[in-house]
């Protein structure tokens, strides 16, 4: 095992499980649809190697059902967005029939508006967030714009979060399962607290002492 | 030292006295430009204005005609293809910015170049490629209501941005509204095109405060859509082909304006610059 992979398999082992990066994605699109007071919500991801947007997170409508769905990101407004960084809303949506399609296909039922902001992190574009029916009542503003900004950039952060444990993991899995007895130890230290910490530092350090005079 | 004749180029780098007088240029400029100078009577006519989009839907009733259509694509040599557009749009976007440039200069000639539709993997580079034919095609006016954040193409956007600045197209982009590194709309030599809260289309600000430098109409816009119907949308992208159509109009009046011309004429006549009537 070189230093760079022990390296990876510690990092892994200390990022954390994907349940808690999926968890912070539900949760901003859950706190999106509740301050736009929206229909539903979702994140998609893009996946590079198939290059097509992947349903990672969906707050309401949806929500039992599309996690895991995917489309190709040349489709429809979320790979219009993705493409050209531009933030995009639009209401009365349901007088074009091919847009309706599409939509539909993507989310199951078709919206009267939506609302869509790229996630941009450094120069990558992660994915896309999307917030579909507002109030039809409520003319959009440019604070609103501001707003889904902010979230953008929050579920931009966290999707890169993600990401990057996904990637230390398939360091994991794709080398000797030595790497993953490492990554085991370097969890189970780091979810240690107080004194069990101290005691598991303990051992760990006349564990390396003894394998450091072999 | 030989004379420089009247159809001799002159050289980039200087400009010797016998020569000042065959760059004499029309200094047909008025005591204060207004809007009546700037575009009075003008439709746009003999301007052409390429969105380069996800393509344009030729023939809705808010569009009309397009006097050409191409799609770029990547051939499998690597090279990039530009081929007749039989597609039309393939999300809808181009269509809306297309109308809104025709509502401003119903007689200005427009023009598709879609490079949208690749997916996401390539379409940097589709984007770069469009650009170039648009630049080299010479259109007057190219919208672009996209961008970039990859930075390998931020320095060969930059030159086709100067390209273009100096033969004379103007090259008008959606400003960002989110932290983020984005390109083309940070070059000086385009104009970059946020969004204002007002509902009148030729009402546009300048902003003393660049990167962005105008601000125009793009919350709750009507908007042509797919298959000839309309929606109301908002976004910067809808607020760029409105600064586009009143170039187009400038142009119309004034087709001798260099883009930095072009640039002080908007200046001169955005509503917070432009005195009250």
């Amino acid at each position: 095992m070189t230093e760079d992979r022990l390296r990876a398999a510690v990092a892994a082992g200390v990022l954390g499980s994907e349940e808690g990066h999926v968890a912070l994605l539900q949760s901003v699109v859950e706190v999106a649809r509740a301050i736009f007071k929206a229909r539903a919500s979702s994140i998609f991801l893009l996946d590079e190697e198939t290059d097509e947007l992947v349903f990672e997170a969906v707050s309401g409508e949806g929500s039992d059902r599309l996690v895991g769905t995917r489309f190709p990101s040349s489709k429809g407004l979320a790979g219009w967005v993705l493409v050209t960084r531009q933030p995009l809303v639009l209401e009365d949506v349901t007088g074009d029939a091919r847009f309706a399609r599409d939509l539909a296909e993507q989310t199951g039922y078709v919206p009267k508006g939506l609302m869509a902001a790229p996630l941009l992190h450094g120069e990558r574009a992660l994915g896309v967030l999307e917030v579909l029916d507002r109030p039809e009542s409520s003319k959009f503003t440019l604070a609103e714009s501001d707003l889904l900004g902010l979230f953008a950039n929050q579920a931009a952060l966290a999707l890169d979060l993600l990401l990057a444990a996904r990637r230390a993991r398939s360091v994991l899995e794709e080398g000797a399962g030595e790497d993953a007895v490492v990554a085991r130890l370097a969890a189970a230290l780091f979810h240690l607290e107080g004194d069990e910490r101290a005691a598991g530092l303990r051992l760990l350090e006349a564990l390396t002492e003894t394998l450091g005079r072999k | 030292m030989a004379l420089v004749e009247a159809h001799e180029e002159l050289p980039a780098w200087s400009l010797p006295a016998a020569a000042v007088e065959g760059i004499s240029l029309s200094a047909d400029w008025p005591e204060r430009v207004d809007r009546e100078w700037a575009w009075g009577g003008s439709t746009g006519a003999n301007v052409r204005v390429c969105i380069l989009d996800s393509g344009v839907e030729s023939g809705h009733p808010l569009v009309g005609d397009l006097e050409g259509a191409v799609a770029v694509s990547f051939g499998e040599d690597g090279d990039p293809v530009v081929e007749e557009d039989s597609e039309g749009d393939l999300c809808g976007h181009g269509t809306a910015c297309a109308g809104i440039v025709r509502a401003l200069a119903p007689d200005c000639g427009l023009y598709s170049a879609r490079v949208l539709g690749a997916g996401y993997t390539g379409s940097g580079r589709v984007l770069l490629a469009g650009l170039r034919w648009a630049v080299e095609q010479g259109f007057e006016v190219v919208n672009m209501s996209l961008s970039t954040t990859k930075q390998e193409l931020a320095v060969l956007l930059h030159e086709l941005a100067d390209s273009a600045y100096f033969r004379r197209s103007v090259l008008v982009a959606s400003a960002h509204n989110m932290p983020v590194d984005s390109y083309p709309w940070r070059f000086s030599s385009v104009i970059s095109v946020g969004s204002h809260e007002g509902t009148d289309p030729l009402q546009f600000f300048y902003n003393p405060s660049p990167p962005v430098e105008f601000f125009a109409r793009g919350l709750d816009v009507e908007i042509a859509w797919l298959g000839g119907a309309t929606i109301r949308a908002s976004g910067n992208s809808f607020a760029t082909p409105h600064i586009a159509g009143i170039c187009a109009l400038i142009l119309g009046k004034h087709p001798e304006l260099t883009p930095f011309q072009l640039k002080s004429v908007l200046h001169l006549t955005a509503t917070n610059v432009a005195p009250t009537a």
